[in-house]
């Protein structure tokens, strides 16, 4: 029993973290109808920027982690500005593919900035545990699930309650009306990059104590958050964060009862499963082409 | 300018719009006929990984350009026909049958595959398709018995009446058979009420299920035939390589057939050839990079003035940039960017567009090959 809460609060843990690479995707889909292939490569330079301003230039964490938020914000709208503008309106399969270059791109470059090592980044929370009963729990995975709850909530609060939010998903669903009705949809576009290159930075820096940082790990855990936002249904922040929470769990829990090999697949096996069953997701919308 | 008169349907289809074509494709051919006397072992053993990624790419053009179903888990079928003709090697299974054998069992998952698909659209396949791939490489690795794990199988030489070595001009002239091959059988699928089919599937699905087509089948056709043929050309890859292991298939090899189709032009069959040299011939250009450019710059910079010993501080901060690791990758991202930024049809768009120029000389526009952009249509609603 204590075997399986552990388990399960590691899962809960891991599953914070692809959700918040799902809620970039959520975010960036529901702006925008765009998927960003490389929204776990923008979680990799975040990681690789707080390590340089935390680890390289030894400032302080809080110092360090707010730094890279603000640069990996401009550099999302950047990427916006360079990569996506430009094809906004073409076939979904040319956006996909250029964010996949723009994928490897990172990863390449990132490998030859900083090299293949993998880096560490102390916090605050590396250290400490809680102990209920004989419970154990890291204050690092804690930390990856406060934060997780706190994002989720602001952004949900964000994207339903303020005009800017509004917009936002204004755009989404018709840009050229959103247009004709006097929202500036490129504007729109760039903060939409801007914050999930922020969501994608929160959670590298988070992720940087459980599993290191190194230039292939956006890949890697990339991939896995694609189960998680599908699960949830690809357009909806909440759904975003309970799919990553159940791909985590279901691999943690795949890792400990089933034999070895079972953990790398369970999750697409799940998405598999539910991509056959219930195509919109869990918290998905239905909706049928009207002719 | 040459200019078409057709007066009925069989003139639209015909296999050869007219002389031309037989001519200058006829040269093409015999050209490719007589280069294994003629090219260095080097440059003909990227000849055939030339035919083998066409012919992927011809198999990914079916399914991705003409029926539009995008699909980022190809190397999986690629690595069933690789494993289904290393494993039935074993038992002394002859070529042809081997061979034939990959393609079959590759068909029939690649129909499997497509049930599934039929539900999914755009991203959701994409997604599901570098699922299926991801679950393939898995089994590989873990089905010890059939697969030998991650240690990988070697892959004997071919026996085709003679032993045919993997190096040698017959196995050479054997993957261009296949290409060929191929690309004649896809024109022809391709003018064939399936391949009109296909086509109109992709241009509009609601129209043409209203048009009487059964999207269902048809879609697990397309996905069928697409896989059957990257399995042929699986096998010729084991038989290239002598030795296979799971984790040559990963999704980086799927992202490499879809780089081959996407460079090429996902319009026509030239795509997949064209896309396939330019891809195959990135890694003699690097190893080009990293063995001359730096003294090619180095003696620039000292014929322009810039003394011996800058020139030679030029010259290694060059051999270290060539020689970095990571820069495939790099190079790779930035031309999938520039190629969908600036040639979103490819360099056979730009083939016919530089063509086009020379015919209409004076009056050629830029706006003939503009695609519209639609910023109304939301792909989630389809």
């Amino acid at each position: 029993m204590l075997d399986f809460v552990q388990q399960l609060v590691s899962g809960i843990a891991l599953g914070c973290v692809y959700g918040l690479i799902a809620l970039g995707f959520v975010l960036v889909y529901k702006a925008t109808e765009v998927v960003n292939f490389a929204q776990g490569d923008l979680m990799m330079l975040g990681g690789f920027f707080a390590f340089t301003f935390i680890g390289m230039l030894g400032l302080n964490y809080w110092v360090g982690f707010a730094g890279a938020v603000i640069c990996m914000a401009l550099f999302g709208m950047l990427a916006e500005r360079l990569v996506v503008r430009p094809i906004l309106g073409y076939p979904q399969f040319s956006i996909i593919m250029a964010t996949i270059g723009l994928g490897y791109f990172l990863r390449s470059v990132s490998g030859m900035i900083w090299g293949t090592d993998d880096f560490k980044i102390e916090t605050p929370f590396s250290q400490g545990v809680l102990r209920i009963g004989s419970l154990v729990l890291a204050y690092d995975k804690l930390s990856v699930i406060a934060a997780t709850i706190i994002l989720c909530a602001l952004l949900y609060l964000f994207f339903n309650r303020t005009t800017l939010g509004t917009a936002m998903r204004a755009s989404s669903e018709n840009m050229l009306a959103a247009y004709y009705m006097g929202i500036p949809v490129k504007r729109v576009v760039s903060i939409v990059w801007a914050i999930s290159a922020a969501v994608a930075t929160c959670a590298g820096v988070l992720l940087a104590p459980i599993t290191f940082i190194h230039s292939n790990v956006g890949l890697v855990l990339g991939l896995k958050a694609f189960p998680a936002a599908v699960l949830g249904g690809f357009g909806s922040i909440p759904g975003a964060v309970v799919g990553g929470v159940l791909i985590g769990v279901i691999e943690s829990m795949a890792g400990f009862y089933l034999p070895q090999g079972w953990k790398d697949v369970a999750p697409y096996i799940v998405l598999l499963a539910v991509l056959l069953l219930k195509p919109e997701g869990l918290f998905g919308l239905h909706v049928r082409k009207k002719v | 300018m040459r200019f078409l008169f057709k007066t009925d349907y069989e003139d639209d289809i015909k296999l050869f719009p007219h002389s031309g074509y037989i001519y200058s494709y006829g040269l093409l051919l015999a050209v490719l006929l007589i280069a294994p006397y003629v090219l260095s072992s080097y440059l003909m053993s990227q000849l055939v990984f030339v035919c083998i990624y066409a012919t992927v790419g011809v198999g990914l053009l079916i399914l991705t350009g003409f029926t539009g179903q995008a699909s980022l888990g190809h190397a999986a079928f690629l690595a069933i026909g690789a494993y289904t003709a290393a494993y039935l090697q074993q038992f002394n299974v002859p070529f042809p049958v081997y061979f034939l054998a990959a393609g079959l069992l590759t068909g029939v998952v690649g129909a499997l595959v497509g049930f599934p698909a039929l539900r999914l659209q755009g991203i959701y396949l994409v997604i599901a398709t570098i699922s299926f791939a991801f679950i393939v490489e898995e089994i590989l690795a873990r089905w010890e018995s059939v697969t030998n794990g991650n240690e990988g199988m070697r892959v004997k030489t071919m026996q085709l009446g003679t032993t045919v070595s993997r190096d040698g001009p017959t196995f050479y002239y054997l993957c261009l058979a296949v290409l060929v091959l191929t690309i004649v059988g896809t024109l022809n699928l391709l003018r064939s009420p399936t391949g009109r089919a296909f086509v109109a599937i992709r241009d509009s699905e609601t129209a043409a299920r209203s048009m009487g087509i059964n999207v269902a089948l048809y879609k697990v056709k397309s996905f069928a035939i697409s896989a059957a043929i990257t399995g042929f050309a699986g096998v010729l890859f084991a038989h290239k390589l002598s030795f296979i292991s799971p984790e040559m298939f990963t999704l980086q090899l799927s992202i490499e057939f879809i780089i081959v189709i996407l460079i090429g032009g996902t319009f026509s069959l030239h795509g997949a050839v064209l896309g396939a040299i330019f891809l195959v011939m990135i890694d003699p250009f690097l190893t080009y990079l990293k063995d001359d450019m730096p003294g090619v710059i180095g003696g620039m910079a000292a014929t322009l003035g810039a003394g011996t010993e800058r020139a030679g501080h030029i010259q290694d901060a060059v051999a270290a940039f060539a020689s970095a690791n990571g820069l495939k990758g790099a190079i790779y991202g930035i031309i999938i960017v520039l190629f969908v930024l600036f040639e979103p049809l490819g360099l056979y768009g730009r083939w016919l567009k530089i063509k086009l120029f020379f015919q209409l000389f004076p009056l050629y526009k830029r706006a003939t090959f503009k695609r519209q952009k639609i910023y109304v249509k939301s792909e989630r609603n389809r």
